[in-house]
């Protein structure tokens, strides 16, 4: 897969788990700020991105994570 | 003495083949919201003891708890249930009912207080929001325990068991969630005086500080689980809750069946300890 196509995927569940407008799910786009996501949000986001990618995310590497772009390079980096 | 061939020495004391602990049992288990959570754990743990589980899951938490139930060994159904919501428990009630027509056993592993009542400010916190603390964390104990009655009156009797962290002292950033603890260790004692009669037993588990999405929310949590992996005589490890969840599988079995209104620590020793 390449990396659009698994951006696509990870935008898909980001508009699925946090009711967003695609449109606004861009990498420089901070997840409480603009996409209205809080704590519970992330959570099942990452729950949501392990399954479709059949990823493991330890929360430790989650840390400092803000924007779309930095939780993508997360996920790209198991893939 | 009469032993059935490779039985063990001490029959019949026990059956032989063990008989899976909870083999048989119909369980609700609340406060399922990540894998995490302690409640996963002992569903998970029930499962594997031959229980058949059904989960709850509130408000915004219900997508997650559908969501993770689907990692337990065998997926569980997942209903509705936000304790502040009188209706939503009595579906619950009807659909155990039509479903089982009995229940053995439900844990409570709920527990919630609103930012301004933790961390500090104990004497600003708003009793609007005190008193959600108390709802959700403690009356609800009462709630549960008083809508599942009649379906364990149908079983003959049950065990419910609740989590908690240890209220005869004060901690740290704790505050009124310390509060809620204390009054939900009482409110267990008088559901166990009132309860006997019915043959329901109401107990709860102390438990040491585990990582979780509710202890995140308290500030300070890291520091006191240092402190306690050093003072408690067995160590403490903060990242596994299945110590927890197997006292509270054997409160649900038939292995206590003389105790209520009891709080059984699980927190490595450490509350035995002045120093
Ligand atoms: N984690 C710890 O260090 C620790 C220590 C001792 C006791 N406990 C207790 O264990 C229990 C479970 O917490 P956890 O640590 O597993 O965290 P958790 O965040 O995984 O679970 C808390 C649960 O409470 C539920 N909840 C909140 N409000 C609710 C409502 N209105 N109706 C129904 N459910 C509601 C949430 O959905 C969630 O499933 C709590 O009572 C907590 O106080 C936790």
């Amino acid at each position: 897969m390449g990396p659009e196509e698994s951006f696509e995927q990870f935008k898909e569940c980001a508009v699925e788990v946090l009711q967003v407008d695609p449109a606004k799910v861009v990498p420089e786009a901070r997840f409480a700020e603009d996409l209205d996501a809080d704590s519970l949000d992330l959570v099942e986001l990452v729950m949501a991105l392990e399954e479709r990618f059949g990823i493991d995310v330890p929360e430790s590497e989650l840390e400092g994570v803000e924007t779309v772009e930095q939780a993508f390079k997360v996920v790209s980096s198991k893939l | 003495m009469h032993r059935p061939a490779g039985g063990p020495p001490c029959w019949p004391l026990v059956t032989w083949p063990p008989m899976a602990l909870l083999a048989g049992k119909r369980l609700l288990v609340t406060g399922v919201l990540t894998d995490d959570s302690i409640a996963y754990s002992v569903a998970a743990l029930a499962q594997k003891e031959g229980a058949e589980v059904v989960l709850t899951g509130a408000g915004r938490g219900l997508s997650l708890t559908k969501r993770v139930a689907q990692h337990l060994p065998t997926p569980p159904p997942v209903l509705e249930l936000d304790v502040t919501v009188p209706l939503q428990v009595a579906n619950v009630a009807e659909d155990l009912k039509e479903r089982w027509g009995a229940l053995d056993g439900v844990l409570h592993s709920i527990g919630f207080a609103p930012q301004s009542c933790l961390g500090g400010g104990f004497l600003d916190a708003p009793w609007e929001d005190v008193q959600v603390a108390l709802q959700v964390s403690a009356y609800s104990l009462k709630v549960l325990t008083a809508g599942f009655l009649p379906l364990m009156q149908a079983a003959g009797g049950g065990s419910v068991v609740g989590l908690d962290f240890d209220a005869a002292v004060a901690w740290p950033f704790y505050d009124w969630m310390g509060v809620a603890k204390a009054a939900l260790e009482s409110t267990a004692r008088y559901l166990a005086r009132d309860l006997g009669q019915h043959r329901v037993r109401v107990n709860l588990i102390s438990a040491g500080p585990l990582r979780t999405v509710a202890a995140k929310a308290i500030p300070g949590t890291a520091a006191l689980e240092e402190v306690w992996g050093e003072r408690a005589p067995l160590g403490w490890d903060a990242s596994d809750a299945s110590s927890v969840a197997k006292a509270c599988l054997a409160l649900l079995s038939d292995l206590f069946p003389a105790t209520t209104g009891e709080i059984i620590h699980v927190d490595g020793g450490f509350h035995a300890m002045g120093a």
